[in-house]
Protein backbone atom coordinates (compact mmCIF):
# COMPACT_ATOMS: atom_id res chain seq x y z
CA UNK A 1 0.00 0.00 0.00
CA UNK A 2 2.84 2.37 0.89
CA UNK A 3 4.31 2.80 -2.65
CA UNK A 4 0.84 3.52 -4.02
CA UNK A 5 0.27 6.21 -1.38
CA UNK A 6 3.62 7.75 -2.16
CA UNK A 7 2.88 8.00 -5.85
CA UNK A 8 -0.50 9.58 -5.15
CA UNK A 9 1.10 12.03 -2.74
CA UNK A 10 3.49 13.03 -5.49
CA UNK A 11 0.75 13.45 -8.05
CA UNK A 12 -2.84 12.60 -7.22
CA UNK A 13 -3.83 12.94 -10.87
CA UNK A 14 -1.82 9.90 -11.97
CA UNK A 15 -4.28 7.53 -13.64
CA UNK A 16 -4.83 3.99 -12.31
CA UNK A 17 -3.48 2.62 -15.62
CA UNK A 18 -0.18 4.42 -15.18
CA UNK A 19 -0.01 3.56 -11.48
CA UNK A 20 -0.53 -0.08 -12.40
CA UNK A 21 2.36 0.00 -14.87
CA UNK A 22 4.69 1.71 -12.45
CA UNK A 23 3.92 -0.65 -9.60
CA UNK A 24 3.73 -3.72 -11.79
CA UNK A 25 0.22 -4.64 -10.60
CA UNK A 26 -3.17 -5.13 -12.26
CA UNK A 27 -5.27 -2.01 -12.85
CA UNK A 28 -8.42 -3.26 -11.14
CA UNK A 29 -6.39 -4.02 -8.02
CA UNK A 30 -5.09 -0.44 -8.00
CA UNK A 31 -8.61 0.96 -8.40
CA UNK A 32 -9.81 -1.21 -5.53
CA UNK A 33 -6.91 -0.17 -3.30
CA UNK A 34 -7.51 3.52 -3.94
CA UNK A 35 -11.19 3.11 -3.17
CA UNK A 36 -10.33 1.36 0.08
CA UNK A 37 -7.82 4.04 1.08
CA UNK A 38 -10.48 6.65 0.47
CA UNK A 39 -13.16 4.70 2.34
CA UNK A 40 -10.88 4.15 5.31
CA UNK A 41 -10.01 7.86 5.29
CA UNK A 42 -6.33 7.08 4.86
CA UNK A 43 -6.56 9.43 1.90
CA UNK A 44 -8.36 12.48 3.25
CA UNK A 45 -8.57 14.70 0.19
CA UNK A 46 -6.99 15.60 -3.15
CA UNK A 47 -6.01 19.22 -3.65
CA UNK A 48 -3.98 21.47 -5.92
CA UNK A 49 -0.96 23.32 -4.57
CA UNK A 50 -1.23 26.87 -5.88
CA UNK A 51 1.36 29.61 -6.20
CA UNK A 52 -0.77 32.45 -4.80
CA UNK A 53 1.50 35.11 -6.19
CA UNK A 54 1.21 33.81 -9.74
CA UNK A 55 -2.53 33.33 -9.30
CA UNK A 56 -2.66 36.98 -8.30
CA UNK A 57 -4.30 36.24 -5.00
CA UNK A 58 -4.12 38.67 -2.13
CA UNK A 59 -4.36 35.93 0.48
CA UNK A 60 -2.85 36.68 3.88
CA UNK A 61 -1.41 33.80 5.88
CA UNK A 62 -0.28 33.70 9.46
CA UNK A 63 0.94 31.20 12.02
CA UNK A 64 -0.24 31.71 15.54
CA UNK A 65 1.35 30.27 18.65
CA UNK A 66 -1.42 29.64 21.12
CA UNK A 67 -1.08 28.80 24.81
CA UNK A 68 -4.13 27.11 26.30
CA UNK A 69 -5.19 25.55 29.61
CA UNK A 70 -5.51 21.79 29.46
CA UNK A 71 -8.82 20.44 30.76
CA UNK A 72 -9.27 17.75 33.34
CA UNK A 73 -10.91 15.23 31.05
CA UNK A 74 -9.56 15.73 27.56
CA UNK A 75 -6.27 17.56 27.92
CA UNK A 76 -5.85 19.81 24.97
CA UNK A 77 -8.07 17.91 22.57
CA UNK A 78 -11.44 19.58 23.05
CA UNK A 79 -10.07 23.08 22.81
CA UNK A 80 -7.85 22.19 19.83
CA UNK A 81 -10.81 20.64 18.01
CA UNK A 82 -12.87 23.72 18.71
CA UNK A 83 -10.21 26.04 17.32
CA UNK A 84 -9.75 23.79 14.28
CA UNK A 85 -13.41 24.17 13.33
CA UNK A 86 -13.06 27.81 12.29
CA UNK A 87 -12.87 28.00 8.48
CA UNK A 88 -10.03 30.55 8.78
CA UNK A 89 -7.87 27.83 10.36
CA UNK A 90 -6.13 25.74 7.67
CA UNK A 91 -4.04 23.56 10.00
CA UNK A 92 -3.68 23.07 13.73
CA UNK A 93 -1.00 21.13 15.63
CA UNK A 94 -0.30 20.31 19.28
CA UNK A 95 3.31 21.20 19.96
CA UNK A 96 5.99 20.53 22.52
CA UNK A 97 7.92 23.52 23.87
CA UNK A 98 7.00 27.07 24.80
CA UNK A 99 3.42 27.05 23.57
CA UNK A 100 0.72 24.45 23.03
CA UNK A 101 -0.95 24.87 19.65
CA UNK A 102 0.45 26.03 16.35
CA UNK A 103 -2.43 27.34 14.28
CA UNK A 104 -2.20 28.20 10.58
CA UNK A 105 -4.69 30.81 9.48
CA UNK A 106 -5.62 32.24 6.10
CA UNK A 107 -7.69 35.29 5.26
CA UNK A 108 -8.46 37.82 2.54
CA UNK A 109 -6.72 40.71 4.27
CA UNK A 110 -4.53 41.59 7.22
CA UNK A 111 -7.54 43.04 8.91
CA UNK A 112 -9.58 39.89 8.51
CA UNK A 113 -6.89 37.75 10.12
CA UNK A 114 -6.33 40.30 12.89
CA UNK A 115 -10.05 40.37 13.62
CA UNK A 116 -10.16 36.59 13.77
CA UNK A 117 -7.33 36.53 16.31
CA UNK A 118 -8.56 39.34 18.51
CA UNK A 119 -12.28 38.66 18.40
CA UNK A 120 -12.54 34.90 18.02
CA UNK A 121 -9.38 33.01 18.91
CA UNK A 122 -8.19 34.95 21.94
CA UNK A 123 -11.64 35.23 23.45
CA UNK A 124 -12.16 31.46 23.62
CA UNK A 125 -12.34 30.37 27.23
CA UNK A 126 -9.10 28.50 28.01
CA UNK A 127 -6.90 30.42 25.56
CA UNK A 128 -4.21 32.10 27.66
CA UNK A 129 -2.22 33.94 25.01
CA UNK A 130 -1.54 34.20 21.27
CA UNK A 131 1.47 35.33 19.25
CA UNK A 132 0.71 35.97 15.58
CA UNK A 133 3.36 35.84 12.82
CA UNK A 134 2.39 36.93 9.34
CA UNK A 135 4.00 35.16 6.41
CA UNK A 136 5.84 37.42 3.98
CA UNK A 137 6.94 35.19 1.14
CA UNK A 138 6.67 31.52 0.22
CA UNK A 139 9.79 29.68 -0.91
CA UNK A 140 8.61 26.11 -0.58
CA UNK A 141 5.07 24.82 -0.24
CA UNK A 142 4.30 21.21 0.63
CA UNK A 143 7.56 19.92 -0.85
CA UNK A 144 7.33 22.08 -3.96
CA UNK A 145 10.05 24.70 -4.46
CA UNK A 146 8.42 27.85 -5.83
CA UNK A 147 11.58 29.06 -7.50
CA UNK A 148 12.68 26.07 -9.57
CA UNK A 149 16.26 24.97 -10.06
CA UNK A 150 18.26 25.33 -13.26
CA UNK A 151 18.43 21.92 -14.74
CA UNK A 152 17.92 22.52 -18.41
CA UNK A 153 21.59 22.60 -19.31
CA UNK A 154 21.66 18.84 -19.16
CA UNK A 155 23.07 17.21 -22.26
CA UNK A 156 20.39 15.68 -24.43
CA UNK A 157 22.38 12.55 -25.23
CA UNK A 158 25.23 11.10 -23.23
CA UNK A 159 26.77 7.63 -23.01
CA UNK B 1 55.98 26.27 -47.17
CA UNK B 2 54.81 22.71 -47.10
CA UNK B 3 51.72 21.74 -45.15
CA UNK B 4 52.52 20.44 -41.67
CA UNK B 5 52.62 16.68 -41.43
CA UNK B 6 49.89 14.80 -39.58
CA UNK B 7 50.86 15.19 -35.94
CA UNK B 8 48.19 12.90 -34.51
CA UNK B 9 49.51 9.63 -33.12
CA UNK B 10 48.57 6.55 -35.15
CA UNK B 11 46.80 4.80 -32.30
CA UNK B 12 44.69 7.90 -31.64
CA UNK B 13 43.96 8.34 -35.31
CA UNK B 14 42.77 4.76 -35.42
CA UNK B 15 40.05 5.34 -32.82
CA UNK B 16 36.77 5.68 -34.72
CA UNK B 17 34.60 8.74 -34.19
CA UNK B 18 31.99 7.99 -31.54
CA UNK B 19 28.59 7.11 -32.99
CA UNK B 20 26.90 8.70 -30.03
CA UNK B 21 28.58 12.03 -30.80
CA UNK B 22 27.14 12.17 -34.33
CA UNK B 23 23.73 11.44 -33.02
CA UNK B 24 24.16 13.95 -30.21
CA UNK B 25 24.76 16.70 -32.74
CA UNK B 26 21.52 15.97 -34.57
CA UNK B 27 19.59 16.00 -31.29
CA UNK B 28 21.24 19.19 -30.08
CA UNK B 29 20.08 21.01 -33.23
CA UNK B 30 16.41 20.28 -32.52
CA UNK B 31 14.05 21.80 -29.99
CA UNK B 32 11.23 20.28 -27.91
CA UNK B 33 12.89 16.89 -27.91
CA UNK B 34 12.11 14.48 -25.09
CA UNK B 35 15.32 12.68 -24.48
CA UNK B 36 15.59 9.09 -23.33
CA UNK B 37 19.19 9.26 -24.45
CA UNK B 38 20.81 10.46 -21.28
CA UNK B 39 23.23 8.35 -19.29
CA UNK B 40 23.00 10.27 -16.07
CA UNK B 41 20.44 10.61 -13.28
CA UNK B 42 17.79 13.27 -13.82
CA UNK B 43 17.75 14.01 -10.10
CA UNK B 44 19.68 17.05 -8.97
CA UNK B 45 22.35 16.16 -6.43
CA UNK B 46 20.66 16.14 -2.99
CA UNK B 47 20.92 19.55 -1.37
CA UNK B 48 23.00 18.58 1.66
CA UNK B 49 25.67 17.22 -0.69
CA UNK B 50 25.74 20.40 -2.76
CA UNK B 51 25.80 22.40 0.43
CA UNK B 52 28.88 20.49 1.61
CA UNK B 53 30.73 21.60 -1.54
CA UNK B 54 29.68 25.21 -0.97
CA UNK B 55 30.72 25.02 2.67
CA UNK B 56 34.17 23.76 1.73
CA UNK B 57 34.59 26.75 -0.59
CA UNK B 58 33.40 29.13 2.12
CA UNK B 59 35.96 27.67 4.47
CA UNK B 60 38.65 28.25 1.89
CA UNK B 61 39.48 24.60 1.30
CA UNK B 62 40.74 25.26 -2.20
CA UNK B 63 44.15 23.60 -2.15
CA UNK B 64 45.30 20.18 -3.33
CA UNK B 65 44.49 17.12 -1.31
CA UNK B 66 46.79 14.13 -0.95
CA UNK B 67 47.34 12.47 -4.34
CA UNK B 68 45.32 9.51 -3.17
CA UNK B 69 42.46 11.74 -2.01
CA UNK B 70 41.21 13.16 1.31
CA UNK B 71 42.13 10.68 4.05
CA UNK B 72 38.69 10.84 5.68
CA UNK B 73 37.01 10.25 2.33
CA UNK B 74 39.23 7.21 1.77
CA UNK B 75 38.33 5.89 5.22
CA UNK B 76 34.64 6.32 4.43
CA UNK B 77 35.04 4.61 1.07
CA UNK B 78 36.83 1.71 2.73
CA UNK B 79 33.97 1.32 5.25
CA UNK B 80 31.34 1.62 2.53
CA UNK B 81 32.99 -1.00 0.33
CA UNK B 82 33.37 -3.32 3.30
CA UNK B 83 29.73 -2.89 4.28
CA UNK B 84 28.16 -3.25 0.84
CA UNK B 85 30.63 -5.41 -1.12
CA UNK B 86 32.25 -7.38 1.72
CA UNK B 87 35.84 -6.69 0.70
CA UNK B 88 38.32 -4.83 2.86
CA UNK B 89 40.76 -2.30 1.42
CA UNK B 90 43.26 -0.38 3.55
CA UNK B 91 42.17 3.26 3.32
CA UNK B 92 45.69 4.67 3.37
CA UNK B 93 47.29 2.37 0.80
CA UNK B 94 44.61 0.61 -1.25
CA UNK B 95 42.04 3.29 -2.05
CA UNK B 96 42.62 5.93 -4.72
CA UNK B 97 40.11 8.74 -5.34
CA UNK B 98 39.83 9.54 -9.05
CA UNK B 99 38.12 11.93 -11.45
CA UNK B 100 35.17 9.62 -12.06
CA UNK B 101 35.37 5.97 -13.00
CA UNK B 102 36.41 7.10 -16.49
CA UNK B 103 39.76 8.28 -15.20
CA UNK B 104 40.07 5.22 -12.99
CA UNK B 105 39.49 2.89 -15.95
CA UNK B 106 42.03 4.71 -18.12
CA UNK B 107 44.55 4.75 -15.31
CA UNK B 108 44.28 1.10 -14.41
CA UNK B 109 44.52 -0.03 -18.04
CA UNK B 110 47.62 2.09 -18.53
CA UNK B 111 49.05 0.76 -15.27
CA UNK B 112 48.78 -2.91 -16.20
CA UNK B 113 49.03 -3.23 -19.99
CA UNK B 114 52.15 -3.86 -22.02
CA UNK B 115 51.75 -3.22 -25.76
CA UNK B 116 49.77 -6.06 -27.31
CA UNK B 117 48.31 -7.42 -24.09
CA UNK B 118 44.77 -8.57 -24.63
CA UNK B 119 41.82 -7.21 -22.69
CA UNK B 120 38.58 -9.13 -22.76
CA UNK B 121 35.33 -7.24 -22.21
CA UNK B 122 31.66 -7.93 -22.74
CA UNK B 123 29.63 -6.05 -25.31
CA UNK B 124 27.23 -4.17 -25.73
CA UNK B 125 29.04 -2.02 -23.23
CA UNK B 126 29.89 1.48 -22.17
CA UNK B 127 31.47 3.42 -25.02
CA UNK B 128 34.89 4.02 -23.48
CA UNK B 129 36.21 0.51 -22.92
CA UNK B 130 37.49 -0.28 -26.37
CA UNK B 131 39.10 3.17 -26.97
CA UNK B 132 40.66 3.18 -23.49
CA UNK B 133 42.24 -0.22 -24.20
CA UNK B 134 43.59 1.07 -27.51
CA UNK B 135 44.96 4.23 -25.86
CA UNK B 136 46.79 2.01 -23.38
CA UNK B 137 48.27 0.04 -26.32
CA UNK B 138 46.29 -3.06 -25.48
CA UNK B 139 44.27 -5.23 -27.80
CA UNK B 140 40.51 -5.17 -27.25
CA UNK B 141 38.78 -8.56 -27.39
CA UNK B 142 35.02 -8.35 -27.14
CA UNK B 143 32.50 -11.01 -26.21
CA UNK B 144 28.88 -10.50 -27.18
CA UNK B 145 26.37 -10.96 -24.38
CA UNK B 146 22.97 -12.05 -25.59
CA UNK B 147 19.42 -11.28 -24.63
CA UNK B 148 18.62 -15.01 -24.46
CA UNK B 149 21.20 -15.24 -21.63
CA UNK B 150 19.79 -12.13 -19.92
CA UNK B 151 22.90 -10.29 -21.14
CA UNK B 152 25.06 -12.26 -18.68
CA UNK B 153 28.67 -13.11 -19.39
CA UNK B 154 29.39 -16.84 -19.44
CA UNK B 155 32.69 -18.52 -18.59
CA UNK B 156 32.58 -20.65 -21.73
CA UNK B 157 32.44 -17.52 -23.89
CA UNK B 158 35.54 -16.19 -22.17
CA UNK B 159 37.32 -19.50 -22.57
CA UNK B 160 36.70 -19.37 -26.32
CA UNK B 161 38.68 -16.14 -26.74
CA UNK B 162 41.60 -16.84 -24.38
CA UNK B 163 45.11 -16.68 -25.84
CA UNK B 164 48.57 -16.60 -24.23
CA UNK B 165 48.37 -12.77 -24.42
CA UNK B 166 45.09 -12.53 -22.46
CA UNK B 167 45.75 -10.43 -19.38
CA UNK B 168 42.70 -8.49 -18.24
CA UNK B 169 38.96 -9.11 -18.02
CA UNK B 170 36.71 -6.06 -17.69
CA UNK B 171 33.34 -6.59 -16.04
CA UNK B 172 30.53 -4.06 -15.78
CA UNK B 173 27.47 -5.37 -13.98
CA UNK B 174 24.80 -3.99 -13.80
CA UNK B 175 25.59 -3.17 -17.41
CA UNK B 176 25.14 0.03 -19.33
CA UNK B 177 23.30 -0.29 -21.79
CA UNK B 178 21.60 -3.67 -21.23
CA UNK B 179 20.69 -3.67 -17.53
CA UNK B 180 22.13 -7.19 -17.20
CA UNK B 181 23.33 -8.33 -13.76
CA UNK B 182 25.38 -11.25 -12.45
CA UNK B 183 24.58 -13.34 -9.37
CA UNK B 184 27.15 -15.11 -7.22
CA UNK B 185 26.41 -18.32 -9.13
CA UNK B 186 27.04 -16.53 -12.42
CA UNK B 187 30.33 -15.08 -11.17
CA UNK B 188 31.80 -18.21 -9.59
CA UNK B 189 32.75 -20.05 -12.82
CA UNK B 190 34.22 -16.81 -14.16
CA UNK B 191 36.32 -16.36 -11.02
CA UNK B 192 37.55 -19.96 -11.36
CA UNK B 193 38.55 -19.36 -14.97
CA UNK B 194 40.28 -16.09 -14.11
CA UNK B 195 42.35 -17.83 -11.43
CA UNK B 196 43.12 -20.78 -13.69
CA UNK B 197 44.47 -18.47 -16.40
CA UNK B 198 46.06 -15.94 -14.05
CA UNK B 199 44.03 -12.96 -15.33
CA UNK B 200 43.37 -9.60 -13.70
CA UNK B 201 39.77 -8.43 -13.37
CA UNK B 202 38.82 -4.77 -13.61
CA UNK B 203 35.29 -4.55 -12.31
CA UNK B 204 33.37 -1.34 -13.01
CA UNK B 205 30.56 -1.38 -10.45
CA UNK B 206 29.27 2.15 -11.02
CA UNK B 207 25.65 0.94 -11.21
CA UNK B 208 25.85 -1.53 -8.32
CA UNK B 209 23.52 0.43 -6.01
CA UNK B 210 20.95 0.37 -8.79
CA UNK B 211 20.53 -3.39 -8.72
CA UNK B 212 16.83 -4.17 -8.43
CA UNK B 213 17.33 -7.78 -7.36
CA UNK B 214 18.60 -6.50 -4.03
CA UNK B 215 21.63 -8.82 -4.05
CA UNK B 216 24.55 -7.23 -5.79
CA UNK B 217 27.69 -9.37 -5.56
CA UNK B 218 31.14 -8.09 -6.45
CA UNK B 219 33.59 -10.54 -7.97
CA UNK B 220 36.22 -9.00 -5.67
CA UNK B 221 34.48 -10.64 -2.72
CA UNK B 222 34.80 -14.19 -4.07
CA UNK B 223 37.56 -16.36 -2.54
CA UNK B 224 40.99 -15.62 -3.98
CA UNK B 225 39.76 -12.75 -6.13
CA UNK B 226 40.69 -9.69 -4.08
CA UNK B 227 44.36 -9.96 -5.03
CA UNK B 228 43.59 -10.13 -8.73
CA UNK B 229 40.84 -7.52 -8.95
CA UNK B 230 40.72 -3.76 -9.33
CA UNK B 231 37.40 -2.58 -7.97
CA UNK B 232 36.13 0.62 -9.57
CA UNK B 233 33.24 2.64 -8.27
CA UNK B 234 32.07 6.22 -7.98
CA UNK B 235 29.43 8.67 -6.88
CA UNK B 236 27.92 9.71 -10.21
CA UNK B 237 25.01 7.30 -10.56
CA UNK B 238 24.09 6.30 -7.03
CA UNK B 239 24.21 9.80 -5.58
CA UNK B 240 23.31 11.74 -8.75
CA UNK B 241 26.70 13.48 -8.79
CA UNK B 242 27.89 13.11 -12.40
CA UNK B 243 29.23 16.66 -12.70
CA UNK B 244 31.27 16.38 -9.50
CA UNK B 245 33.47 13.79 -11.24
CA UNK B 246 34.42 11.60 -8.30
CA UNK B 247 35.20 7.92 -8.56
CA UNK B 248 37.60 5.55 -6.87
CA UNK B 249 39.78 2.54 -7.48
CA UNK B 250 40.41 -0.08 -4.79
CA UNK B 251 43.14 -2.64 -5.32
CA UNK B 252 45.98 -4.43 -3.55
CA UNK B 253 48.93 -2.17 -2.63
CA UNK B 254 51.16 -2.98 -5.61
CA UNK B 255 48.41 -2.19 -8.11
CA UNK B 256 47.27 0.94 -6.27
CA UNK B 257 50.88 2.13 -6.19
CA UNK B 258 51.19 1.58 -9.95
CA UNK B 259 47.97 3.50 -10.67
CA UNK B 260 49.08 6.21 -8.31
CA UNK B 261 52.22 6.80 -10.42
CA UNK B 262 50.01 7.75 -13.34
CA UNK B 263 47.40 9.61 -11.34
CA UNK B 264 49.90 11.82 -9.49
CA UNK B 265 51.51 13.07 -12.70
CA UNK B 266 48.43 13.22 -14.91
CA UNK B 267 45.83 14.52 -12.46
CA UNK B 268 47.55 15.37 -9.16
CA UNK B 269 44.37 14.88 -7.17
CA UNK B 270 40.61 14.84 -7.69
CA UNK B 271 38.88 18.21 -7.23
CA UNK B 272 38.90 19.14 -3.57
CA UNK B 273 35.38 20.55 -3.23
CA UNK B 274 34.01 17.52 -5.06
CA UNK B 275 35.79 15.23 -2.62
CA UNK B 276 34.16 17.16 0.24
CA UNK B 277 30.78 16.65 -1.40
CA UNK B 278 31.53 12.96 -1.91
CA UNK B 279 32.38 12.62 1.77
CA UNK B 280 29.00 14.09 2.71
CA UNK B 281 27.27 11.77 0.21
CA UNK B 282 28.87 8.58 1.46
CA UNK B 283 28.42 9.49 5.12
CA UNK B 284 24.86 10.82 4.98
CA UNK B 285 23.39 10.24 1.54
CA UNK B 286 22.31 6.62 1.56
CA UNK B 287 18.73 7.41 2.40
CA UNK B 288 18.20 9.50 -0.74
CA UNK B 289 19.99 6.92 -2.81
CA UNK B 290 17.45 4.29 -1.78
CA UNK B 291 14.62 6.70 -2.64
CA UNK B 292 16.06 7.34 -6.09
CA UNK B 293 16.44 3.61 -6.70
CA UNK B 294 12.75 3.09 -5.94
CA UNK B 295 11.86 5.82 -8.40
CA UNK B 296 13.98 4.18 -11.08
CA UNK B 297 12.39 0.81 -10.36
CA UNK B 298 8.89 2.19 -10.91
CA UNK B 299 9.92 3.93 -14.09
CA UNK B 300 11.46 0.70 -15.32
CA UNK B 301 8.23 -1.16 -14.62
CA UNK B 302 6.30 1.48 -16.52
CA UNK B 303 8.59 1.39 -19.55
CA UNK B 304 8.78 -2.42 -19.72
CA UNK B 305 4.97 -2.65 -19.59
CA UNK B 306 4.58 0.13 -22.14
CA UNK B 307 6.96 -1.42 -24.67
CA UNK B 308 5.23 -4.73 -24.25
CA UNK B 309 1.91 -3.02 -24.99
CA UNK B 310 3.28 -1.56 -28.20
CA UNK B 311 4.47 -4.95 -29.42
CA UNK B 312 8.16 -4.53 -28.60
CA UNK B 313 8.62 -6.83 -25.61
CA UNK B 314 12.08 -6.49 -24.08
CA UNK B 315 14.35 -7.95 -21.45
CA UNK B 316 13.44 -6.61 -18.02
CA UNK B 317 16.64 -4.94 -16.87
CA UNK B 318 17.73 -5.92 -13.36
CA UNK B 319 20.00 -2.95 -12.83
CA UNK B 320 21.19 0.49 -13.99
CA UNK B 321 18.57 2.77 -15.60
CA UNK B 322 18.39 1.65 -19.20
CA UNK B 323 16.06 -0.45 -21.28
CA UNK B 324 17.69 -2.15 -24.26
CA UNK B 325 14.80 -2.48 -26.66
CA UNK B 326 14.93 -4.89 -29.65
CA UNK B 327 13.59 -3.03 -32.68
CA UNK B 328 14.50 -5.42 -35.54
CA UNK B 329 10.82 -6.41 -35.88
CA UNK B 330 10.04 -2.88 -37.09
CA UNK B 331 12.14 -3.51 -40.21
CA UNK B 332 14.52 -0.66 -39.42
CA UNK B 333 18.11 -0.81 -38.24
CA UNK B 334 18.94 0.89 -34.98
CA UNK B 335 20.20 4.11 -36.48
CA UNK B 336 17.26 4.48 -38.87
CA UNK B 337 14.90 3.81 -35.98
CA UNK B 338 16.56 6.41 -33.76
CA UNK B 339 16.82 9.08 -36.46
CA UNK B 340 13.26 8.63 -37.70
CA UNK B 341 11.86 8.55 -34.17
CA UNK B 342 13.70 11.78 -33.52
CA UNK B 343 12.54 13.46 -36.72
CA UNK B 344 8.97 12.20 -36.71
CA UNK B 345 8.14 12.21 -33.00
CA UNK B 346 10.92 14.20 -31.37
CA UNK B 347 12.00 11.50 -28.97
CA UNK B 348 15.71 10.77 -28.63
CA UNK B 349 16.93 7.23 -27.94
CA UNK B 350 20.46 5.98 -28.54
CA UNK B 351 21.12 3.55 -31.42
CA UNK B 352 22.34 0.27 -29.92
CA UNK B 353 25.43 0.07 -32.11
CA UNK B 354 26.89 3.05 -30.25
CA UNK B 355 27.65 0.41 -27.59
CA UNK B 356 29.44 -1.90 -30.01
CA UNK B 357 28.47 -3.69 -33.23
CA UNK B 358 26.51 -6.30 -31.27
CA UNK B 359 24.09 -3.55 -30.22
CA UNK B 360 22.65 -3.45 -33.75
CA UNK B 361 18.95 -4.27 -33.65
CA UNK B 362 18.46 -2.46 -30.34
CA UNK B 363 17.99 1.07 -29.07
CA UNK B 364 18.82 2.20 -25.56
CA UNK B 365 16.12 4.08 -23.66
CA UNK B 366 17.21 5.71 -20.44
CA UNK B 367 14.62 5.98 -17.70
CA UNK B 368 16.63 8.59 -15.88
CA UNK B 369 13.97 11.00 -17.08
CA UNK B 370 11.15 12.62 -15.13
CA UNK B 371 8.01 10.56 -15.10
CA UNK B 372 5.75 13.06 -16.87
CA UNK B 373 8.28 13.18 -19.71
CA UNK B 374 8.43 9.39 -19.85
CA UNK B 375 4.67 9.24 -20.26
CA UNK B 376 4.69 11.59 -23.23
CA UNK B 377 7.69 9.82 -24.74
CA UNK B 378 5.94 6.46 -24.51
CA UNK B 379 2.85 7.83 -26.26
CA UNK B 380 4.98 9.19 -29.06
CA UNK B 381 7.03 6.01 -29.46
CA UNK B 382 3.84 3.93 -29.53
CA UNK B 383 2.45 6.11 -32.32
CA UNK B 384 5.71 5.78 -34.25
CA UNK B 385 5.89 2.00 -33.86
CA UNK B 386 2.26 1.59 -34.86
CA UNK B 387 2.89 3.56 -38.02
CA UNK B 388 5.90 1.37 -38.86
CA UNK B 389 4.00 -1.83 -38.28
CA UNK B 390 1.00 -0.84 -40.40
CA UNK B 391 3.07 0.19 -43.42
Amino acid sequence: MEPLLKLLEENALTSPEILAKRLNRPVDQIIKDIKRLEDEKVILAYKAIVDDEKANRQTVSAVIEVRITPERDGGFNRLAARISKYPEVTSCFLMSGGYDLLVFVEGQSLKQVATFVSEKLSTIHGVLSTATHFMLKTYKEQNVLLAGEDHDERLKVSP
Amino acid sequence: MTAPRNFVADHVQAIPRSGIRDFFEIVQSMSDVISLGIGEPDFVTPWHIREAAIFSLERGRTGYTSNLGLPRLRRSISRYVQKHYHVHYEPMTEVLVTVGVSEAMDMCLRAVLNPGDEVIFHEPCYVSYSPSIALAHGKAVSITTKVEHQFKLRAEDIRAVLTPRSKVLILNFPTNPTGGVMTREDLEPIAALVKEHDLLVITDEIYSELNYTGHHVSIASLPGMRERTIFLHGFSKAFAMTGFRIGYACAPVALTEAMMRIHQYAIMCATTMSQEAAYEAIERGEHEMVEMREQYRMRRNFLVASFKDMGLPCFEPQGAFYLFVPIASTGLNCREFAVRLLEEEKVAVVPGNAFGPSGEGFVRCSYATAFDQLEIAVERIARFVKKLKTV
